[in-house]
């Protein structure tokens, strides 16, 4: 009954529990965090636009995004993946979107910033329907925990447009 | 012959009576693991409701050996949810971000570029030949829950099989000569 396996088996079981438990914990008491984060990116310039040999229309341009994520960050945070997207609607396709620029921030210390970038992926889209099309900048966040759950949100900004010619 | 008779026969009902018993706990430990795995399956809607991490693509985020817990809802796939997905003439699936997609106006068809967080470029070189875009049949899930280091049991039982066959002998050793 008191043999040494009995017991080694006891500890192992409840020390096994425990951790389970404290992570369960550490995951639910990310739910308390209510972040208030902010964003705003501005189109510097449009480097250029054109139409690709396979048909599809193609924009690359200059962006600066400056945002404030240190209220995401919790004791249970690893890292934030922050990216950049722009959404738009053609009449072929309902939703598109392309992910113009991401980064991974690892620290609160390093999540209010600021950045002056081309795009990182090509903004590439399906058919030609990008002459004077209006379209959002989504700065959308992944948080990453050290364990448990996972959180996405994001903050969409309206009002861009892209130019009416190729250039 | 009277008393010693009966001795044997005592130890031998007893004996059948303890190996039935192990047999039926071992049983219950087998039906309760199968239960657990068919019930998430069935919650979470997912064919593997629980990957192992097996690469470093998504570092610093997922390192190799932690489990990523599947969910697979009907809501539709966005950017930056990180997706399992298997790719055709490749049999171990691979987790990575959703980076582009577009959806159809009617059909609701969906086309999804992917790339690992931690790799240069995105996932076209590990499609298959001439596959521009994934497809919503290629899905297998969306990773929800996160759990570090807990995979490295299955990737210690899986590459070093010499592990699994010892650690199943000594728990059967254990069970079997267990008597409480």
């Amino acid at each position: 009954m008191h043999s040494f396996w009995y017991r080694a088996n006891a500890v192992l079981t409840f020390g096994v529990t425990m951790l389970a438990a404290m992570c369960t914990l550490a995951s639910i008491s990310d739910n308390f965090n209510l972040p208030s984060p902010s964003a705003e990116v501005k189109i510097l310039n449009i480097n250029w636009f054109q139409k690709q040999a396979n048909g599809n229309d193609e924009v690359s341009m200059t962006l600066n995004v400056s945002s404030d994520l240190s209220s995401l960050f919790t004791w249970n945070t690893k890292q934030v993946f922050v990216f950049v997207a722009a959404e738009y609607e053609t009449p072929q396709n309902a939703l598109n979107q392309v992910s113009l620029w991401d980064g991974i921030i690892p620290s609160k210390e390093h999540s209010k910033f600021w950045i002056h970038t081309t795009n990182k992926y090509r903004f590439v889209d399906q058919g030609s329907n990008l002459k004077g099309k209006d379209f959002n900048l989504t700065l959308h966040w992944h948080i990453m925990p050290k364990t448990g759950k996972m959180f996405a949100d994001k903050i969409v900004m309206t009002g861009y447009r892209l130019p009416e010619e190729y250039r | 012959m009277g008393f010693l008779g009966d001795s044997i026969e005592s130890i031998r009902s007893l004996q059948i009576r303890q190996v039935l018993t192990q047999i039926v706990s071992l049983g219950m430990i087998v039906t309760s693991a199968l239960i657990i795995w068919k019930g998430l399956m069935c919650v979470t809607g997912s064919e593997s409701p629980v990957v192992v991490v097996l690469s470093g693509s998504m570092e610093p985020g997922f390192k190799r050996g932690d489990i990523l817990f599947l969910h697979m809802s009907n809501d539709p796939i966005r950017t930056g949810e990180i997706v399992v997905f298997n790719v055709d003439g490749r049999e171990i699936p691979i987790v990575h971000r959703v980076i582009k997609l577009h959806e159809r106006q009617e059909t609701g068809e969906v086309d999804i570029l992917t790339k690992g967080d931690n790799n240069f470029g995105d996932d076209r070189l590990l499609y298959a030949q001439g596959q521009l875009w994934l497809q919503q049949h290629h899905i297998m899930g969306r990773a929800v829950g996160y759990l570090p280091y807990v995979g490295w049991v299955t990737i210690i039982m899986t590459e070093k099989p010499i592990v699994k066959y010892l650690l199943i002998g000594a728990l059967g050793l254990l069970v079997i000569t267990s008597k409480d």
